[in-house]
């Protein structure tokens, strides 16, 4: 056991030199970058200018950037006396034995109601029942997914049809499951794109405004219906539009329908609502983050676009936006992820018989058949299915963000 | 990148020709040049008239339907359904909540939500802050290990079924602890709070240390003091989270009427209304009304379940919004 500690102890120490080394070479790197930098900037700068000007100046800014070099190199001196005294001593390990307690409880937490669910995959390739359990259960291999996706109706699509479009449709139209991936995709798609813009609009309007406490008025206003339930919000979008809702009074107040419309009946409509009120609820909730990043512009930034002569939009256009990129692509990667489950909610409290086809999703089905069929294994399969897109979505985004030299999660 | 300043310097020296500004001459500029940037243009009037219509809207549109459900609560029930009730109650009356306030599943609701969502936020609260604090330990030797662990979670889950028959397989279906162990651990929050404790100088713990005192003891009187804006934080997103879950209520206690929610009550109200909305007569709303829930114990019900949130949450505002800047950009 001490042993053991010794040999981490070296590591750990080893490790510590390692960064030290990184680091003073991250720092040498550093400032020859902030010389070549400075020198490429005057260069371009004193192009047309007089030679005497232009040596004068780069002599100035070498200097700069030697006292910065001198006080980086002072600073990693420093550090270098911190980080070995960060070296972990035998007293340190006695020490962490309640750190190592405290944490061997959460993983423990974390392996029954996390991981262990994990092991509950295999009921996907069983035909599970209760009374056998998870040990006794007949294996069936893939035949839940066969049943979920009925691939051959897909393959007749294609031999009578001959397209492999219409073959699809026809696909869509016929299996459920199917139709709620669709369902999932779209609306989750829908959801993502609205909500997005909505939040970087509203925002960046909202920074526009100079009037401080009315622009404090809005934000306040704006984040209640984040608090609100779901329940709630479903509530109040379907008394909105239903016959006697406000919606109704405006479009007959504007002769625009006779009769009041109900927006419920109608397939078409579905998509739209819940993509409605999606952004109703999160608009001014997710704007936060982007007002912060605003917030954290460099003001001398502003200050040099308006001495180009850029105006409002142009300062929008080629100051807060490219500054609030990467925060917009690291949430964008976040949610990239959730995109499968921001359906749910809305669509189980407002779907109904008249739009069922397009308002089931995933989720829905597995409810559906899980619990409320109690196909066990069908359900499974469902989730199974949903959790492995979710990840390759991710994957892929993250590296296609990470290709675009943006920043990514991992 | 330091050199900003001297940048506009160097800029106007040269384009002008000149010698280098003084630091005087360079404000008039950028006042100027600032001056002429806010000066009013047809353009710049237009903006600023379509972003306060746009924002005005905006607020019109969020505020009013929940406006508009306080006035139909406080209306009279049978006047109410003629519709037509905009700001402001016609015939007064607190008739709906005396009966919302009536309705058996609703009082235990709310005493199971009030529960729930004080012990909930308490234990979730002390969890996640434990975790945090030995994930932000720097000398801890396990601690990257660990990260990765809880960081998993956050993106691979069992899925819906085989998490259902974990719990029935522990006995946490059909009781009130459904509602508070399964969730006490999330990943974000604690990624939030480990942001948090790594921010603060290490010196604290150094000198603590110092003085003898164990990891324990750093975490109650050193660490946990510091971080109260963000446990502020944590404690509201669970608090919100816990008043208004309702799915778990439906899926794990639906035949436990003890164990019942006030969102899932509300959920049984509103839906019967919304799922008869659908049907072909759906036009005739204001018929169907009087057999489903009355819209203004609807409204009633609504109000008392939001009223409590509405109320806490504006005087929160700069924990949340720490929070979220925190979790958002950093985790």
């Amino acid at each position: 056991m001490a042993n053991e500690a010794d040999q981490i102890v070296n590591t750990e120490e080893a490790a510590v030199e390692n960064e030290i080394n990184a680091e003073a070479e991250t720092t040498e790197t550093a400032a020859e970058t902030v010389i070549a930098e400075n020198v490429e900037t005057v260069a371009e700068e004193t192009a047309e200018t007089t030679e005497a000007n232009t040596i004068d100046e780069a002599y100035e800014v070498e200097n700069y950037a030697k006292e910065a070099y001198e006080h980086s190199s002072t600073l990693s001196e420093a550090q270098i006396k911190a980080l070995s005294k960060k070296r972990i001593s035998k007293g340190e390990l006695k020490r962490q034995w309640v750190l190592l307690l405290i944490s061997l409880i959460f993983v423990l937490y974390g392996l029954l109601f996390y991981y262990l669910p994990l092991g509950g995959w295999v009921m996907a390739f069983q035909n599970y029942k209760l009374k056998s359990g998870l040990l006794h259960s007949k294996f069936v291999g893939f035949d839940k997914f066969k049943f979920m996706f009925e691939f051959d109706v897909f393959e007749w699509g294609l031999e009578t049809t001959g397209n492999i479009f219409s073959a699809m449709k026809i696909w869509i139209d016929k299996v459920v499951f199917v139709r709620a991936i669709r369902n999932t995709i779209g609306m989750g798609i829908l959801n993502l794109a609205t909500t997005f813009i909505m939040a970087i609009v509203f925002a960046i309007l909202l920074n526009e405004v100079k009037n401080k406490l009315g622009k404090k008025l809005v934000q306040t206003i704006s984040y209640l219906p984040h608090f609100l339930s779901w329940i709630i919000v479903c509530g109040i979008v379907h008394d909105s539009l239903s016959s006697t809702g406000i919606v109704n009074e405006l479009l007959r107040f504007f002769h625009i329908v006779d009769d009041s419309y109900n927006f419920f009946a109608h397939p078409a409509w579905f998509w739209p609502i819940v993509a409605f009120s999606n952004v109703w609820k999160e608009t001014g909730w997710n704007a936060i983050i982007y007002l912060a990043a605003i917030t954290a512009i460099d003001p001398s930034l502003y200050e040099a676009a308006e001495i180009d002569g850029a105006g409002r939009w142009g300062k929008i256009r080629y100051i807060t936006l490219p500054s609030i990129a990467p925060t917009i692509v690291i949430l964008l990667v976040m949610n990239i992820g959730n995109l499968l489950n921001c359906g749910f909610e809305v669509q189980y409290l407002l779907g109904n018989g008249l739009v069922q086809d397009v308002s089931q999703t995933i989720d829905i089905y597995i409810l559906n058949w899980g619990v409320g069929q109690m196909d066990y294994s069908l359900g499974t399969a469902a989730g199974i299915f949903k959790s492995i897109v979710a990840i390759l979505l991710i994957l892929i985004f993250n590296t296609v963000a990470k290709k675009m030299g943006q920043e990514s999660l991992f | 990148m330091k050199i900003k300043k001297d940048d506009f310097a160097l800029n106007y020296t040269n384009s002008h020709g000149g010698e280098r500004l003084s630091d005087e001459e360079l404000k008039t500029i950028k006042r100027l040049a600032h001056k002429n940037s806010r000066k009013m243009d047809g353009w710049g009037w237009a903006f600023v008239i379509c972003n306060t219509i746009f924002l005005i809207l905006f607020t019109i549109v969020t505020l009013y339907p929940v406006w508009n459900t306080v006035a139909y609560s406080f209306n009279d029930g049978l006047d109410a359904v003629r519709g037509g009730i905009y700001l402001w109650p016609r015939k007064f009356s607190l008739e709906s909540y005396n009966k919302v306030l009536n309705i058996q599943g609703f009082m235990v609701g709310a005493k199971i939500t009030v529960l729930r969502t004080l012990l909930g936020t308490l234990t979730s609260l002390i969890a996640n802050a434990l975790l945090a604090f030995i994930m932000s330990r720097k000398r801890f030797l396990f601690r990257s290990s660990l990260s990765l662990f809880w960081i998993i979670t956050m993106y691979v889950n069992g899925g819906m079924i085989p998490v259902m028959l974990l719990f029935r397989y522990l006995h946490l279906t059909s009781s009130f602890w459904v509602y508070i162990v399964p969730g006490m651990v999330s990943a974000f929050n604690v990624m939030v709070l480990r942001t948090y404790m790594e921010d603060l100088p290490d010196e604290l713990e150094e000198s603590a240390q110092l003085d003898g005192a164990g990891y324990i003891t750093i975490f109650i009187k050193i660490i946990s003091p510091l971080c109260k804006p963000v446990y502020a934080t944590i404690a509201l997103f669970v608090a919100v989270w816990q008043w208004n879950s309702w799915f778990d209520a439906m899926l794990y206690n639906r035949m436990k009427t003890e164990y019942t929610t006030l969102q899932y009550e509300l959920m049984k109200l509103l839906n019967s209304v919304m799922q008869t909305s659908g049907s072909a007569n759906g036009n005739n709303n204001t018929s169907s009304a009087k057999q489903v829930t009355p819209v203004s114990v609807r409204s009633a019900a609504t109000v008392v379940t939001m009223v409590p949130i509405i109320c806490i949450y504006p005087f929160l505002q700069r924990y949340f919004v720490t929070g979220l800047t925190i979790g958002g950009v950093k985790g």
